[in-house]
């Protein structure tokens, strides 16, 4: 039995309820509401709303095949590459409903960057990893300004000390945990508003996961972002609000330091002092 | 963990049938391996026989095909007359080309043997040289008018019989009717011999010429032109046109009853005999496009067709392999379809269209059926210039001379054989090479 004592759960969520960050996100980037998801006619999420807010970490959480990912694709519309893939219901970025035909979805994309369970660098160098996404926007004018931007977009995923000096080698030759920051540095040279991220630390050590709960609590100054975890200690110590899914079900969101200390539901307790998933 | 009450440490295991669970093992163990065993002795066997039947077939090959690589020549001593050959002394290269040759050759052999006085005797030892000797002279007076009136020394082939007999492959021991030579000839060969005029030399001729009714004259040349314009036709159309439609297929194309179809065709025409191209090729293109017959042109686009699907599979197969994970990161970053088709999934699936791409080619080199079906049969001289003149094709070139009478062709045959091999294996090397430049790990 590994369950995690809801007392050590509770000390660590206690030093994130930061105030002052509650009070900036009273305007919600992402707003969901009834949402359903079918795979063929298999449905994976039932009447799903949430509300995302800006500049926080959101975290979803739940046992396994229980449609965390399923609804994190819904928010950059990964799901649209899946031929049997159906999405009903409302998401809001900013207002604008992103299945709108209107709505350009590789625009979307750019705006909502996301970062893979596994890591995925392009079978590129390290600077062309970076420099990709800017350069097929046309983020930058010159060459300075694309080199400016790797090394920002690297420094903030905290890999250009590792990596300033190789910036020519193929992004595959890192390791694992070298390889996600990769993909975080990736994803924020984009300058998105939204990062989504699913379960970014599944492959990775301890000390590789400290450095990347670290560097989503710096990005979360800049950016919006919403996590997919199984480890609920980094729900914990990252997430200022939580979600938590039980098939196909959104069960329970609120204030992760609710959540973790007085959930509502009795699923939710069950979770996540380890009595199921 | 198991649920069943396990025996204490004293007493082993037992299975169902009573007997101790490591017995069973054991037993069934010895089965297994034998099994295995089985299986790689009739994997030796297997790939033993099909090296063994390689190794045959290249020993006959090679075999037949060496005695081609050479060719018996005769040191002739030529007195280029003047008034024979540019009689009003103008050095016009227009008369030098026109001027009789073979009279000269004929005064060269004559010298030898001034006891050859009747006619037919003196035809006899004139067949011995072959009939484009006379060329050998004309190109080395074109090549330098100032030896005209004096005395060289030309090497000029011997007639493939000649050939034949030097080689070996006639015998003087077979009755006189038997033979291509006479008694006579024979005596006059050994005479040559014997004063040191016959050598043998290398056959450069082999691989500088078209074909010829002469053994001696015909060369693989004609034919590896010929095969180039056509593959060059062929690879230009087909690439392109394959992986264009593997592309569409594999990552546009909506998958519907109609997408269903189109594959399924697809795959079957691979397996459409090749032939069938070729009266497709000759109603099609022939006859309804009125393009002309014999060309490369007509023989690419035949071979195109077939091809086709064997790319077309080959490359949805690459792109197939592509692992999703490196389109989803390059949508994620904002990429559209079209960026993350060419800028991803291409490159990566790229070794796999080469390979697959070759693997046509080469098929197509050695294609022999369509391209009778469009006329590329013919017996072609000249070196082909381009597309639009008439040429053959190497493995045409083999089944013509492998059809002659003479024995002379029956190696050049053979010899042939080995070039078209030598340049399947550059193809492979080829493709081999390419996916390493091309391969790269993610
Ligand atoms: N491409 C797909 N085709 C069909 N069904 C799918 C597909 N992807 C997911 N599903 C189904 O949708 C449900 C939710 O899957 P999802 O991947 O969202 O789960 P998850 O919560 O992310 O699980 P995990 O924690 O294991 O990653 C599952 O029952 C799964 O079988
Ligand atoms: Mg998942």
């Amino acid at each position: 039995m590994s369950a995690i004592d809801a007392e050590t759960v509770r000390a660590t969520a206690m030093p994130k309820s930061d105030a002052a960050t509650v009070n900036r996100s009273n305007v919600p980037a992402f707003v969901a509401e009834g949402v359903n998801v079918y795979y063929g006619s298999k449905q994976a999420l039932k009447d799903v709303a949430i509300d995302i807010n800006r500049n926080q970490v959101t975290a979803l959480i739940g046992p396994s095949g229980c449609g965390k990912s399923t609804f994190l694709r819904c928010l950059n519309r990964m799901n649209d590459i899946i031929d049997i893939c159906r999405v009903t219901g409302n998401i809001l970025l900013d207002g604008q409903d992103i299945y709108d035909k209107q709505l350009d979805v590789v625009q979307l994309r750019a705006r909502v960057g996301m970062v893979f369970q596994k890591p995925n660098p392009f079978p590129k160098s390290i600077y062309e990893n970076v420099a990709y996404g800017p350069r097929i926007h046309g983020l930058a004018r010159s060459k300075a300004e694309l080199d400016e931007v790797v090394q920002t977009s690297l420094e903030r995923a905290g890999l250009w000390k590792e990596v300033s000096d190789r910036l020519n080698q193929p992004g595959t030759g890192l390791s694992g945990g070298q390889q996600q920051r990769l993909c975080i540095a990736r994803a924020i040279a984009v300058q998105p508003e939204v990062i989504l991220m699913d379960e970014p630390c599944s492959a990775l050590d301890p000390i590789a996961t400290a450095k990347i709960e670290e560097l989503i609590d710096e990005l979360r100054q800049n950016f919006t972002i919403v996590i997919v975890t199984h480890s609920m200690q980094q729900a914990a110590r990252v997430s200022q609000r939580t979600g938590f899914f039980h098939l196909g079900v959104l069960v329970e969101t609120g204030d992760t330091e609710q959540i973790f200390t007085n959930p509502h539901d009795k699923r939710t307790q069950d979770y996540i002092t380890g009595r199921f998933g | 963990m198991s649920n069943e009450p396990l025996g204490g440490l004293a007493t082993a295991p037992q299975a169902a049938i009573g007997r101790p669970i490591a017995d069973v093992v054991a037993a069934s163990l010895k089965s297994r391996y034998a099994s295995e065993r089985r299986f790689r002795l009739y994997g030796l066997a297997a790939i033993s026989f099909a090296v063994l039947c390689l190794a045959v077939i290249l020993f006959t090959i090679i075999r037949t095909a060496i005695p081609a690589f050479t060719q018996t020549m005769i040191n002739l001593d030529v007195t280029l007359y003047p008034q024979e050959i540019d009689p009003e002394g103008t050095r016009d290269p227009e008369t030098l080309s026109r001027a009789d040759y073979q009279r000269l050759l004929r005064d060269a052999m004559d010298d030898l043997f001034p006891e050859v006085t009747s006619r037919a005797e003196r035809r006899a030892l004139f067949a011995m040289l072959s009939p484009g000797a006379t060329y050998f002279v004309r190109q080395l007076v074109i090549d330098d008018p100032s030896l005209i009136g004096q005395r060289v020394r030309v090497q000029v082939p011997l007639s493939d019989d000649f050939d034949q007999l030097a080689k070996g492959r006639i015998r003087a021991d077979t009755a006189e009717a038997e033979r291509r030579v006479s008694d006579k000839q024979i005596e006059w060969f050994e005479r040559l011999r014997s004063r040191g005029m016959i050598e043998t030399a290398f056959n450069r001729t082999l691989f500088s010429a078209g074909d010829s009714r002469s053994p001696e004259l015909a060369g693989v040349w004609g034919s590896v032109v010929g095969s180039f314009w056509t593959m060059l036709i062929t690879m230009v159309l087909a690439f392109p046109l394959a992986v264009g439609a593997a592309i569409y297929l594999e990552e546009f194309a909506p998958k519907n009853r109609f997408t269903e179809i189109i594959e399924v065709n697809i795959n079957n025409l691979a397996a459409v005999p090749s032939i069938v191209f070729g009266l497709l090729g000759l109603a099609v293109f022939i006859s309804f496009f009125g393009l002309p017959r014999s060309t490369p042109l007509v023989g690419g686009l035949v071979l195109a067709l077939m091809t086709l699907p064997t790319i077309i599979i080959a490359s949805r197969a690459a792109i197939k392999a592509v692992p999703p994970s490196i389109r989803e990161a390059a949508l994620g970053v904002g990429a559209s379809k079209v960026q993350s088709v060419f800028h991803f999934v291409t490159p990566l699936a790229m070794p796999g269209m080469l390979t697959g791409s070759i693997i046509g080619a080469a098929q197509a080199l050695g294609e022999t059926a369509p391209l009778l079906m469009v006329g590329m049969v013919a017996f072609i001289v000249d070196i082909p210039g381009g597309p639009l003149d008439p040429a053959t094709v190497m493995p045409v070139q083999i089944y013509i001379w492998s059809d002659a009478p003479e024995r002379a062709f029956i190696e050049r045959s053979s010899a042939a054989i080995c070039i078209l091999l030598g340049f399947l294996v550059c193809m492979n090397l080829i493709a081999v090479v390419l996916r390493r430049q091309f391969e790269r790990k993610w």
